[in-house]
């Protein structure tokens, strides 16, 4: 690390989101990095205020009270830090204004375009659409789109070096032909990035240069079996800066204030689980849930994906929650009949009034069965995305035969994650940590063995981006006070009739009850861990079930303590199934919850 | 005193409202400050530019793309005819004479000598803005639209489907708590804002817009039936452009639920008045909420019809927005500053109400009330 860089001793990091600025205060405590406290106030962007750093100022001012320390020098940040006051560096992201919104495009949707696609995502984009030669829609149907969505950048990409120039033109015609206008103000041009194909560029200048702010940098897939989304990346970043974030009212002031770039949240959150996952050679799945969308990262093969899923989230697009996955599907995770017709209307009045929260715990148990399905929906698009390159002809072994393995296959392996980390309302303030487990329990189906923890308080954001100035007080602050480490859940895989025998567990930690448990086919079960500290977990699954060391074989691993303990989960994988009748369904959804004891009473 | 603040539905007898009308595209104002309107008075105009069509020009003549701007036969920008040939060419030797025809009316934008595509530009489509309601224009926002200021009683819906339309108000229910039940619906509902109560089916909906009624209003409907209405489940709450013949606005939500004494009273009050009605709603950031404006016949002091957030007051009215006592109206009789434990488990701050119909108290998250305002 640099001398500049050691000497820091204090952070302040805000996150202006669509409702709320965040702000954290981080301080070097001996040789660690730790939260001290945390402010926020409503984001200023919108009308009569339109002026972001009215609400970066009033969620400092409270940090300030907080921490009894003086960060603010009237409208300025007092850095470096003197004395007791001022803080020596500033970072923020921001997703304010709805996010960074995109189109991309490429040639054939499954290759180029979804290249183009995990680039703006992984940059924390919401991409509206994807246009493609070969997307089923006629030309005037794709000029017309591009004409409706006002965009805030468009990425195009198409064709590998080498390869064919003329229907990359194409595309750039399409978009040239439409014109499109960029969504905050007439005043600036749309801001397009090209990359795609080298050898079509310098038609692709002449196409686009005269009609939009274009910047070309090297092609995302240089070749069939390589992506590069490093530069299309570092290029979306730099004019979400330069044009979206420069034209949001306020911005050019909270931009002098920081000499760290400010990020679209969901990349930065991106950034942060990516590094964890490389620091402890983990599979990491992170999941933000939401009033609107759900975002889910994952970190597979050293491979970092993010989607995001624009219409699943729990206030604003918990009608489409029950759209997409039919009512049915939430029903299931429901432990009492509930009528058809009331649940609808209590959805859509949700939907209506999308600050309301649940005061009965019937209420909240219909809240979390929807949170299931939208965290299922979400991770079930993260999947088709996250994949390895479709198009590349591979030679296949007769084992990659058998494991059906091929091109395009999704890098989700869920009996290889390692660590599952939950965020967002529903998840954070559940009344108990038990239920935000038994969600990602239910919701992501983790095989073998999964540490579960969730963002007590979503700092990802702030620390994502400290993470690209400094990163080791950026995962120290991380690790210590933004998870809350639930403890694991483990599942083996296979099947067999309820009751039969499936698995015995033993726990031994220093200075903690030893627990040896048999526990049954079909059934959850909690068992203690220590809160701090690390446990031994031997797991002894029975011929046919495999925990990921074969069929039949121990698992023995170190496991972290947690708040909620283990959850052992007997309930069968490939496939899960739920008992098929309304009577029986309940009967087990209730003695789940009673295992777990995830409510106060039976519900 | 203590106070909450909570977002609440407008509902009032008088306020000075102003729209804003624009274009979607520069285009002509066509009236001028101080001009009276009627809710039906255009009051601009513009054209939208036409739909583009694409001919593959190289693919048709058979013919290298770098040849296409030669083998035109129409200049760019010519206008051209739907079956009029644009370009040609010979093949195969200068055997085979092709052409390549107009898919529509439209001008000739560009060729591309790259991709061999002739890009083709329909006419263009025209675009009226109506003034919505009954007013005069207070500010012209040139070449762009107008702003209407009308004095008008002025009640927001919490949901509606349907665009903008207008008409006279026809009550048909005898009390806020009773169903629009479809012998009601005569033909006398032509062209009117009809005025239900608790309820209306979606057998009852239909009926009303088979007899031409321009608007719906009612406290509740079930989403069973506005699925039917829409054809699909409606995810997000974005509406006013589906085409369903008829405008819907729900004053309280989903459900059999009463309608607000005071939105009923407001509405009554202006029975046979006409109406504006919007069942546009927008649920995001910048919410948007369905409406229905009676513009009032002499001006007067009015109260400004901004929708702030207001605070609640012990006294306040307001009506309960979730289970178990969703749609009760009730009175706030304590605000106590500390977080209690509901029965989900969870903290949050709340406030003690007394029902109005029954006297009964209760406690009830801050979250989960609406300030009914005056």
């Amino acid at each position: 690390m640099d001398t500049a860089l050691e000497s820091i001793r204090s952070i302040l990091a805000t996150d202006c989101g669509s409702t709320t600025t965040k702000a954290i205060l981080i301080e070097k405590r001996g040789e660690e990095f730790r939260l001290l406290v945390r402010g926020e106030a409503p984001t200023t962007v919108e009308a009569p205020f339109e002026d972001v750093t009215r609400g970066v100022l009033n969620a400092v001012r409270e940090v300030e009270e907080l921490a009894g320390r003086r960060i603010l020098d009237g409208e300025r940040i007092l850095t470096p830090q003197r004395g007791t006051e001022g803080v020596d560096l500033y970072v923020s992201t921001s997703s304010a204004g709805g996010g960074l919104q995109m189109m991309v495009s490429g040639l054939v949707l499954q290759m180029t375009g979804e290249s183009a696609q995990r680039a703006a995502l992984g940059a924390g984009a919401i991409v509206m659409d994807v246009i493609a030669l070969n997307d089923g829609r006629r030309p005037h149907e794709k000029i017309r789109r591009l004409r409706q969505l006002r965009p805030d950048m468009i990425l195009l990409s198409g064709g590998t070096d080498g390869g064919d120039t003329k229907r990359v033109v194409e595309i750039a015609e399409v978009l040239a032909a439409a014109d499109p206008k960029a969504r905050l103000g007439a005043g600036y041009e749309l801001p397009v990035i090209y990359a795609g194909n080298r050898d079509a560029a310098p038609m692709v200048r002449q196409t686009l240069e005269s009609r939009t702010a274009l910047t070309v940098v090297p092609n995302l897939r240089p070749a069939l079996e390589r992506e590069n989304l490093a530069p299309a990346r570092d290029a979306i970043h730099e004019l979400f800066m330069e044009h979206v974030m420069a034209h949001a009212p306020g911005y050019k002031k909270l931009m002098s204030w920081t000499p760290v770039p400010i990020m679209p949240t969901p990349g930065a959150v991106g950034l942060i689980i990516e590094k964890v996952a490389r620091r402890d050679r983990l599979s990491v799945v992170g999941v933000d849930i939401g009033g609107a969308t759900t975002d889910v990262f994952s970190v597979f093969q050293g491979v970092f994906n993010r989607t995001v899923s624009a219409n699943l989230g729990m206030s604003y697009s918990v009608s489409n929650v029950m759209a997409e996955a039919g009512i049915e599907n939430i029903l299931r995770w429901v432990p009492f009949e509930v009528d058809e017709v009331e649940l609808r209307n209590r959805i859509k009045n949700k939907m209506i009034r999308p600050t309301t929260i649940p005061q009965t715990l019937e209420d909240l148990v219909i809240e979390q069965a929807i949170a299931r399905e939208a965290l299922r929906l979400a991770f079930e698009q993260h999947r088709m995305l996250a994949t390895t390159l479709k198009g590349v002809q591979t030679e296949r072994t007769i084992s990659d035969i058998m494991a059906q393995s091929q091109s395009g296959a999704t890098l989700v392996n869920l009996l290889d994650l390692g660590l599952l980390v939950g965020s967002g309302g529903v998840l954070s303030h559940a009344p108990r940590r038990v239920q935000a487990a038994a969600m990602m329990v239910d919701a992501f189906l983790p095989e073998g063995l999964t540490h579960l923890a969730v963002d007590s308080i979503f700092m990802a954001p702030q620390l994502g981006v400290l993470s690209t100035v400094h990163e080791p007080a950026a995962t120290q602050v991380f690790e210590r006070d933004c998870l809350i480490r639930l403890g694991s859940a483990l599942a083996p895989i296979g099947h067999a009739r309820p009751g039969a025998p499936c698995l015995t567990v033993e726990i031994t930690a220093p200075g903690f009850q030893p627990v040896d448990r048999r526990v049954p086919f079909g059934e959850l079960a909690l068992l203690p861990l220590p809160d701090a500290g690390d446990a031994r977990v031997v797991a002894a699954p029975e011929r046919g079930f495999d925990l990921g060391a074969g069929k039949g074989k121990n698992l023995e691993a170190r496991v972290p303590g947690g708040v909620v303990g283990l959850i052992v989960d007997t309930r069968g994988r490939r496939p899960f199934t739920l008992p098929a009748t309304a009577p029986e369904r309940i009967a087990a959804l209730r003695a789940w919850n009673r295992a777990l004891q995830a409510y106060p009473r039976e519900v | 005193m203590a106070h909450a603040y909570t977002p609440g539905l407008r509902v009032t007898d008088r306020a000075v409202v102003r729209r804003e009308r624009r274009l979607p595209l520069r285009g002509t104002v066509l009236v001028a400050p101080g001009d009276a309107v009627a809710a039906d008075t255009v009051v601009a105009r513009t054209e939208l530019p036409g739909n583009v069509q694409t001919v593959n020009v190289a693919a048709r003549l058979s013919i290298d793309p770098a040849a296409v701007p030669e083998a035109l036969v129409r200049p760019i920008g010519s206008r051209v005819a739907a079956g009029e040939v644009v370009a040609s060419g010979r093949s195969l030797f200068g055997l085979l004479s092709q052409k390549a025809v107009a898919p529509a009316d439209g001008v000739i934008e560009s060729v591309s000598g790259v991709t061999g595509q002739l890009i083709l530009r329909e006419a263009p489509l025209p675009v009226e803005v109506h003034a919505y309601v009954r007013g005069r224009v207070v500010e012209v926002l040139p070449e762009e639209g107008v702003v209407i200021e009308s004095d008008a009683a002025f009640v927001q819906g919490i949901f509606g489907v349907g665009g903008e339309t207008h008409g006279a108000i026809a009550v048909r229910v005898q009390g806020p708590d009773q169903e629009l039940r479809a012998d009601r619906i005569d033909a006398s509902c032509h062209g009117r804002v009809v005025i239900g109560g608790a309820y209306v089916s979606y057998e009852t909906l239909m009926r009303a817009r088979d007899a031409g009624a321009a608007a719906v209003v009612v406290a509740g409907f079930d989403d069973r039936d506005l699925r039917r209405l829409l054809g699909k489940d409606l995810g997000v709450a974005i509406t006013g452009s589906e085409d369903v013949g008829i405008t819907l606005v729900l004053t309280e939500g989903f459900g059999r639920i009463a309608m607000a004494e005071r939105t009923w009273k407001l509405l009554t009050g202006h029975e046979g008045d006409p109406a504006s009605v919007s069942g546009a709603t927008q649920i995001r950031a910048g919410v948007m909420r369905p409406e229905i404006l009676v513009p009032l016949a002499s001006a007067g002091a009015a109260a400004s019809a901004t929708n702030a957030a207001s605070g609640v007051e012990i006294g306040s009215l307001l009506r309960v927005i979730r289970q178990p006592w969703f749609g009760r109206i009730a009175t706030v009789v304590e605000l106590p500053p500390e977080l209690r434990e509901l029965e989900s488990g969870s903290l949050a701050r709340v406030m003690v109400v007394e029902f109005s119909d029954d006297g009964s108290r209760a406690v009830v998250p801050r979250a989960n009330i609406e300030r009914i305002e005056s």
